[in-house]
C-alpha cells in the first residue's frame, strides 16, 4: 500500500479490540475503542501469522496500548503490546458471552472516527473487568447499559412519567419502550410499546443509574429482579436499535443448556 | 469509471475488485493483463470458475469441500482411514494444512466459521448440530477441536465441548505452546499462561 508521507501521521493510544476481521491473505482489519479517537478502524498486517512479533497478539476484547499510523484510505496498527487481557473471558464461557454482548452494544450504538465516544472506553474497559471478576455479572451488565445510554442520548427517564412528567409516586409503574421511561398507571394508554415494572426493580435501575459502580456492588439482586430488570432493559434497547442482538440470543442460549441436563 | 472503456472490460475490472486484498488499481491491471493475452488464459480460467462453482459441493458427512458426484467425500469414504477419531476445523482449508502433516488418519468436520456473536454469526449458523448427530450415529470415540486459538475459536470449542457433554466421546483440544523461534519476552500473558498449563514432563 503506498501512503503519501507528507500527510503520514502516527500517534500512540490505549485501545480495546472490539471487532476483528480477516483482509486478504495475512492481514487483519480491527475495530478499536480509543479514549481520545473514539471507535477507529486500523489494519493489522500480518496478525494471522504467528510469527508477528510487533503486532503479533491483537486478540479480540482485550485492552493494548497501540501505535497507529493515519494513512490514506486505511489507518495501520504499527505496535500493540497488550496491557489488560481479562483473562476470565477466555476461559468461561457464560462471561465470554456477556462481553460479546456488551461490545456489540457498543459498537451499535456508536460511529466510527467519533472523538466524544471516545469517553465509552473507560465504561467499557471497567465493565469488561467487572464481567471477568465479579460474581453477579449481571448487575455489571445492567450498569453499563444504564451508563452507556445516558453517553449516547437514550438515558431511560426513571424518576417522572413521561406522558404527565409528574413525580413517579412509590408504587409499581410501567415503562415505554418507545417514550424511553416510565409511565405512571393511569397513563398507560397514552404510551406505546409498555411493559409493567415493579417498585422494586425502579428503584435499582434508579440507583445504578446516578451512583458509582462501587455503591451499586455492593446490592445483593436476587434472580427473580434480576430477570426483571433484564426483560426491561433489553427490551428498551432492542427496541430503540429495531434488531434483536445476536450476542443476547447466545446468552440465553447458554442458559437453556446449562438448565437442562 | 470512464466511458471510454468498454462495459465488459469495466464488468470484469469490477468483479476482481470485489475479491478479498485486490483493489481498483491491481483489478485493472489483471483484466489488462488478461486482454492482452494471445493464449487461452482468460478462457481456461473462465472454465475453471464455472467448474469451481457447478462441480463442487459440500460433503453430507464433513462438509469439507468435494466434487459434485463424489458424496460423502474421498476422506470420508476412505476405507483405511480411522473413523472413531474426528478432528473439527474452521474452514475447508484447515483440513488441508491437518493433512498436509500426515500425521492423522482420521476424519473431518467443516463447521464454516466460528461463534462471534458480536458479528452476529451464531451456533445455528455454523455445522454444530450436524456434529452432534455425527457423534450420535457414528462409533466416534474422540472429538478433537482445532479450532483456531484465540477467543472466538476457544468460545467454540467449549461451546461444542458442551453440546457433546453426555454423549460418551473423549474431547480434546491440540496442545498449545510457545511459537517456535519466538523470545519469552515477546508472548503475551494468554499465550504464556496456556503454555504454563498445557506443560509436559520432561524426560
Ligand atoms: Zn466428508
Amino acid at each position: 500500500m503506498d501512503f503519501n508521507t507528507r500527510r503520514q501521521r502516527t500517534y500512540n493510544s490505549q485501545a480495546i479490540i472490539l471487532k476483528r476481521r480477516n483482509l486478504g491473505e495475512a492481514d487483519r482489519l480491527l475495530t478499536l475503542l480509543t479514549p481520545d479517537h473514539g471507535k477507529v478502524n486500523a489494519v493489522a498486517k500480518g496478525a494471522r501469522k504467528p510469527a508477528t512479533k510487533k503486532t503479533g497478539h491483537v486478540e479480540l476484547f482485550t485492552r493494548a496500548n497501540v501505535l497507529i499510523s493515519k494513512g490514506r484510505d486505511l489507518d495501520v496498527l504499527v505496535q500493540a503490546e497488550m496491557t489488560e487481557a481479562y483473562l476470565p473471558l477466555r476461559e468461561d464461557l457464560t462471561r465470554g458471552a456477556y462481553a460479546n454482548y456488551v461490545v456489540e452494544l457498543l459498537d451499535r450504538f456508536t460511529f466510527d472516527d467519533d472523538a466524544h465516544q471516545g469517553s465509552l472506553f473507560q465504561l467499557l474497559d471497567q465493565t469488561l473487568a467487572h464481567i471477568s471478576y465479579d460474581d453477579d455479572i449481571r448487575r455489571a451488565v445492567r450498569y453499563y447499559e444504564l451508563h452507556l445510554l445516558d453517553a449516547i442520548g437514550f438515558r431511560p427517564e426513571l424518576t417522572e412519567c413521561v406522558v404527565t412528567r409528574e413525580d413517579v409516586e412509590p408504587v409499581d409503574q410501567y415503562f415505554s419502550f418507545a417514550d424511553g421511561g416510565v409511565v405512571a398507571p393511569g397513563s398507560q394508554h397514552l404510551a406505546l410499546a409498555t411493559v409493567p415494572i415493579s417498585l422494586n426493580a425502579l428503584k435499582v435501575l434508579r440507583h445504578m443509574q446516578r451512583s458509582s459502580y462501587e455503591q451499586v456492588a455492593s446490592l445483593s439482586i436476587r434472580p427473580n429482579l434480576h430477570a426483571d430488570l433484564e426483560r426491561i432493559m433489553l427490551g428498551y434497547i432492542q427496541y430503540t436499535l429495531e434488531n434483536r442482538l445476536q450476542s443476547v440470543d447466545f446468552i440465553q442460549r447458554l442458559r437453556r443448556m446449562i438448565s437442562s441436563p | 469509471m470512464s466511458k471510454a472503456i468498454p462495459e465488459p472490460v469495466t464488468k470484469l475490472i469490477e468483479a476482481f475488485s470485489r475479491l478479498p486484498s485486490i483493489g481498483p488499481k491491481t483489478a485493472a491491471r489483471l483484466t489488462y493483463y488478461l486482454l492482452r493475452e494471445q493464449d487461452d488464459t482468460a478462457l481456461v480460467l473462465a472454465e475453471a470458475l464455472t467448474d469451481m462453482k457447478t462441480k463442487t459441493r459440500f460433503c453430507s458427512n464433513c462438509y469439507n469441500i468435494t466434487t459434485q458426484d463424489v458424496d460423502p467425500c474421498a476422506i470420508c469414504s476412505d476405507p483405511d482411514r480411522d473413523k472413531s477419531t474426528i478432528v473439527v476445523v474452521e474452514e475447508p482449508l484447515d483440513v488441508q494444512a491437518v493433512e498436509r502433516t500426515g500425521g492423522f488418519e482420521g476424519q473431518y468436520h467443516v463447521l464454516h466459521g466460528v461463534i462471534s456473536p458480536v458479528n452476529g454469526i451464531g451456533p445455528d449458523d455454523l455445522k454444530i448440530t450436524e456434529l452432534v448427530k455425527r457423534v450420535e450415529a457414528d462409533p466416534i470415540t474422540e472429538v478433537i477441536i482445532a479450532t483456531n486459538p484465540g477467543l472466538e475459536g476457544d468460545a467454540t470449542a467449549m461451546y461444542i465441548q458442551r453440546a457433546l457433554d453426555g454423549k460418551g466421546v473423549k474431547i480434546t483440544r491440540p496442545a498449545r505452546g510457545l511459537p517456535t523461534g519466538g523470545d519469552l519476552e515477546y508472548v503475551d500473558s494468554v499465550t504464556l499462561m496456556r503454555a504454563l498449563q498445557g506443560r509436559s514432563e520432561l524426560g
